[in-house]
């Protein structure tokens, strides 16, 4: 069976202002089934918002893409914006992390919808301004707020709002980049518990990028574990935490403090992230791994699947549990 | 009697909300924002207080308000017995010198052409110290070797821009203990790092406070401050609602608030996924302030006495004070 999106070995350059070129991702792949939730995280750095530009085709002129980006079995990154535009927001959509900057400020929240609405033919006039109140309605704004700049509204009802914007199309995938790093904790509950409906509710399949673990593992049924443009670690997030194949998500957790262990100690993983402007040799996590062995140095791990389904990209095997 | 280091006493941040032209000219009432709002803790050397709470909470200015970054419209703030609302500038600056700052953003923070060892001299040049170059030299030396920036050799000349977050947080930090303060306050100090060092630079600043120093730290993230402070004083709309040992008020929690805001934190295990109590709406805009309990419109257990009664920190069975008139109801 074909899944709904594909990304198939991706890559990603940019141009750098004084030549050369940073290779951001470098061989990324996950797939994704209707009404699944997808957490790609990591790191910044890692790669993972380029990822998501790139599944949008909204990456800047300076960056190239190669790979496969397969939507119901299509290939739409091959044909460029000719192949990708009549996907975006149509079948793919995505919302930010700071919605300020994806609303425009001088127009009121209804009248940007119902504009995203007619663009994409999918409803004009009166019929246009009722779709906008039911979108509202159906992210939680009262449809009657429709007539509100976006400054009128708080943080969290402006994320809800980009939310109901990138909906208008009825998009069978959303992305959501960081959509809660800028908001407070109860705000961020709601926002999660929002997404977390939209797709129990109409099947919408969700790709959260986040550099936060414990928000996966209380929204998504899978995560991708990016490090310096690659996955270092694919599975469901239950064996992510309790079977972790990467030491990498294994040092990741234990960097994060977590209310139900406060006795745990919490430590940093030391050094940081390799440069993408030049060739790398070997495993990239290698210089800050806590079991890295002489083979790490010369070999760069493939990502390999366990008998269980897992899939991490490193030398250690089953006879040394990372 | 011994005299804590830090003693906030009923203290209260209040603002003017401008009114623009039209407000002005056709005499709209003045409104105010109540920011801090009768605010009592105390810290005394060596320990770590975490004030916990959403924006708009009053934990910001509580912070400034001790740094002296805004005028106090009531209360004391007494540092070492004096009380910092009341002394004139020139007495402020030596008691400045002994509390330090560390701001949230390391990026904004330090500026982009000094070097490391500029930004770490800086407040000595600023405050007269360090006689000497060579002896200036040598407390910044020390200040880097303080914050694990080692050798300092290897740091000393760098820009902001060649260190990464985590590393341009510890000069920040560095440029703070060159004074040699005995309060810190850190406002958000690791959130804009990321995940893989944050417990580095945290754990290097819970070493400092086992060293003696008084910490301030200000945090909307409750598993960081279960984890490293040694109290939690949780605020809601300019008011401590609640404040403990910190394990305690994790594992104890007694005010609605503070139960919910612990409930919907997420946990590390997917196993753990529960249906938080999430309130509805967000927090009223401090212009505002709900009549009775300021925290009655969301609670999830409020009464209509919760709309008269204006609840003040009390004991409750876990041993430690929280606000609110239902908690020994809510505890039997």
């Amino acid at each position: 069976m074909t899944p709904l999106l594909q990304v198939e070995d991706l890559h990603v350059w940019f141009d750098l202002a004084g030549g050369g070129e940073l290779h951001a991702v470098q061989g990324v792949g996950f797939t994704l089934e209707p009404g699944e939730r997808l957490g790609l995280v990591g790191e910044s750095g890692c790669g993972k918002t380029t990822t998501a530009l790139a599944m949008m085709g909204l990456l800047p002129s300076s960056a190239s893409a190669a790979g496969r980006i397969l939507l119901d079995g299509k290939d739409v990154l091959a044909g460029g914006e000719a192949t990708m535009r009549p996907h975006r927001w149509v079948d793919v959509a995505i919302v930010f992390q700071g919605a300020m900057n994806a609303l425009n400020p001088v127009r009121t929240v209804g009248a940007q919808i119902e504009e995203a609405l007619e663009l994409h033919g999918v409803a004009r006039g009166a019929a246009a301004r009722t779709r906008v109140g039911e979108l509202l309605e159906s992210v939680g704004i009262p449809a009657q707020r429709a007539g509100r700049f976006p400054h009128e509204l708080s943080g969290g009802m402006r994320q809800r709002a980009a939310i109901a914007m990138a909906l208008s199309c009825e998009p069978k995938v959303l992305i959501a980049d960081e959509p809660t790093t800028a908001l407070d904790v109860m705000v961020q509950a709601q926002i999660l518990e929002l997404l977390d409906a939209l797709c129990r509710d109409f099947g919408l399949a969700l790709v959260l990028v986040t550099h936060d673990l414990p928000v996966v593992a209380q929204l998504c049924d899978k995560g991708v574990v990016m490090y310096a443009g690659r996955v270092a670690e694919r599975a469901p997030v239950d064996d992510l935490y309790h079977r972790p194949r990467h030491p990498y998500t294994r040092l990741l957790f234990a960097a994060t403090p977590d209310l139900d262990d406060l006795e745990q100690p919490v430590a940093s993983i030391p050094g940081a992230p390799p440069r993408l402007d030049r060739p790398l040799a070997g495993c990239p996590f290698r210089p800050r791994c806590d079991r890295a062995f002489d083979r790490c140095e010369t070999e760069t791990p493939a990502l390999t699947a366990w008998p269980d389904g897992s899939e991490a990209a490193c030398h250690l095997d089953a006879a040394v549990p990372a | 009697m011994t005299q804590p280091l830090l003693e906030v006493d009923e203290l209260v941040v209040h603002y003017p909300v401008p009114r623009g032209l039209v407000g002005t000219v056709t005499r709209k009432p003045r409104a105010t924002v109540h920011a801090v709002d009768g605010v009592t803790f105390r810290l005394e050397p060596g320990q770590m207080v975490a004030l916990v709470g959403e924006s708009g909470c009053g934990k910001t200015s509580t912070a400034q308000a001790v740094m002296r970054l805004v005028t106090a419209s009531g209360g004391a703030i007494r540092f070492e017995g004096r009380d910092l609302t009341s002394v004139g500038a020139r007495a402020l600056r030596p008691l400045r010198r002994r509390i330090q700052m560390v701001y949230q953003d390391p990026y904004e923070s330090l500026d982009p052409r000094q070097r490391v060892r500029q930004a770490v001299a800086e407040p000595l040049v600023i405050h007269g110290l360090g006689g000497s170059r060579g002896q200036r030299d040598a407390l910044v030396r020390e200040a880097l070797e303080r914050v694990e920036l080692t050798p300092p050799d290897l740091f000393l000349d760098r820009f902001p821009h060649e260190l990464s977050g985590g590393q341009r947080q510890r000069v920040a930090i560095a440029a703070a203990l060159v004074l040699q303060p005995v309060l810190l306050v850190a406002d958000e100090p690791v959130s804009m790092l990321d995940v893989s060092v944050r417990a580095g630079v945290l754990s290097l600043l819970d070493g400092l406070k086992r060293d003696g120093l008084a910490i301030l730290m200000i945090t909307h993230d409750l598993s960081t401050a279960a984890r490293f402070a040694d109290r939690i004083a949780v605020m809601y709309l300019g008011r401590i609602v609640e404040e403990g040992p910190a394990a305690e008020v994790v594992r104890t929690p007694q005010h609605p608030y503070t139960k919910a805001l612990l409930s919907v934190v997420p946990r590390r295990d997917p196993r753990e996924r529960h249906a938080g109590l999430v309130l509805r709406g967000e927090t009223p805009d401090a212009v505002r302030i709900p009549e009775g309990c300021r925290f009655h419109p969301r609670c999830p257990i409020a009464v209509p006495a919760c709309r008269a009664a204006d609840p003040q920190l009390g004991p409750t069975p876990a041993g430690h004070p929280a606000a609110c008139i239902r908690i020994e109801e809510s505890a039997a």
